[in-house]
């Protein structure tokens, strides 16, 4: 599984890297979680208001920091 | 009643005379008041907000006519969040949709002039009829500025060479249940007010200080009739100020309610949230510095506008 966090650095994107890595240890699941901050690359996902969360190649959030719970939900 | 109430309670209980007396009243009544407005209007707008995103704006903004475009743009500005922090996957995001630069400038004026903030602010302290003038003139400075940007034909001045998106953008409805609704909003309520509630409290502690010891006329001299430039410097004092939005409007009441005139206040509180020197710091990576200087120039001459037909009016 990939997890991809979109997010040009700010304070929101750092919380949501660090929620979706709590949930990701919680679930005992192998992840690779990649933070992503080129902004062509979050555009290329059609994302315009970060954080934005991409599971496998698909956008799931956008614009907001999620629970553990709602990205243990997200994982399954 | 929670005035009165507050009232009994710093003579009677605590037993204070006097200025500290009429400064302590003022700070426990103006606290508890805007604590419960801010929980309020923040979790109605934000519960709102759970149906629209972004992304859903561009979508819909996406070939629309001009006129159609600036208003909806500002509209939406209204209801949708906006962080500095994201104006640059915003901005890109909506020339990548092929949105023309003046209508995407018209959501980037009204976006973060009209928070959810502001707004209880506003509410909480000067009431009804100046929170609507406030959103309306807002409207008015974000739909003009943006249509005078547009017709400048500025596009050579954004840096990034944006690949633009084919055919046409879907916009899709956020779908939740009403709970989760509801759920997402308390935690953005509560996530917010953590944040500003200390500013909210210096504010009108501060404010508290002033009403009880700074007298009227030499409030009214500096912000009042006496000086006529006083708009002109309370938007560029407003430039800095954006982060501390919610500390800086309570020292505003206190001033108006001293002699400062109330365009000047609507003035030096537009300059407060749309004018963010943050964000044009953000903005600058993306687009040329001369650009910017027309975003500041055209919204600022606008709201100092508003500022001295209201002080006429009124």
């Amino acid at each position: 599984m990939k997890i991809e966090i979109l997010g040009t650095g700010c304070a929101k994107c750092r919380q949501l890297e660090a929620v979706v890595k709590e949930a990701v240890a919680k679930s005992g699941r192998f992840a690779h979680i990649e933070k992503v901050d080129d902004i062509m690359k979050i555009m290329e996902y059609q994302v315009v208001s970060t954080p934005g969360l991409v599971i496998d190649g698909k956008v799931v959030s956008t614009g907001k920091v999620l629970s553990v719970d709602e990205v243990t939900a997200l994982l399954k | 009643m929670w005035y009165e109430l507050s009232g009994v309670f710093v003579e009677k209980t605590l037993g204070v005379q006097g200025a500290l007396a009429d400064a302590l009243h003022f700070f426990l009544y103006d606290t508890v008041k805007i604590g419960l407005l801010l929980v309020s209007i923040i979790f109605m707008v934000s519960f709102l907000r759970t149906w629209v995103n972004t992304e859903y704006v561009r979508a819909h903004l996406q070939g629309k006519s001009v006129m159609y475009g600036h208003v909806g743009a500002s509209l939406f500005g209204i209801i949708t969040p906006f962080c500095s922090c994201s104006a640059i996957p915003l901005f890109l995001g909506f020339i990548q949709a092929r949105i023309p630069l003046g209508i995407t400038f018209s959501y980037l004026i009204s976006a973060p002039m009209n928070n959810e903030v502001a707004i209880a602010m506003l509410f909480g302290l000067f009431g009804w009829k100046i929170t609507l003038a406030y959103i309306g003139f807002g409207l008015c400075v974000a739909i003009v500025g943006g249509w005078l940007i547009g017709r400048l034909g500025l596009e050579q001045e954004i840096l990034m060479e944006v690949q633009p998106i084919a055919g046409q953008l879907e916009a899709h409805l956020v779908s939740l249940s009403l709970r989760d609704r509801a759920k997402e909003a308390w935690d953005y309520t509560f996530d917010i007010f953590k944040k500003i509630y200390i500013f909210v409290m210096i504010g009108v502690a501060l404010g508290a200080w002033i009403h009880g010891y700074i007298p009227t006329e030499f409030i009214a001299r500096y912000t009042g009739e006496g000086n006529p430039f006083a708009v002109v410097i309370a938007v560029l004092m407003g430039i800095p100020m954006y982060s501390n939005a919610a500390g800086v409007m309570p020292l505003i009441e206190v001033l108006t309610s001293k002699g400062m005139l109330l365009g000047t206040a609507l003035s030096f509180m537009m300059a407060v949230t749309a004018l963010s020197l943050p964000e044009a710091l953000i903005l600058k990576k993306i687009i040329s510095l001369k650009l910017i200087g027309v975003f500041f120039a055209i919204v600022g001459s606008g709201i100092i506008a508003i500022g001295y037909l209201f002080n006429l009016i009124i």
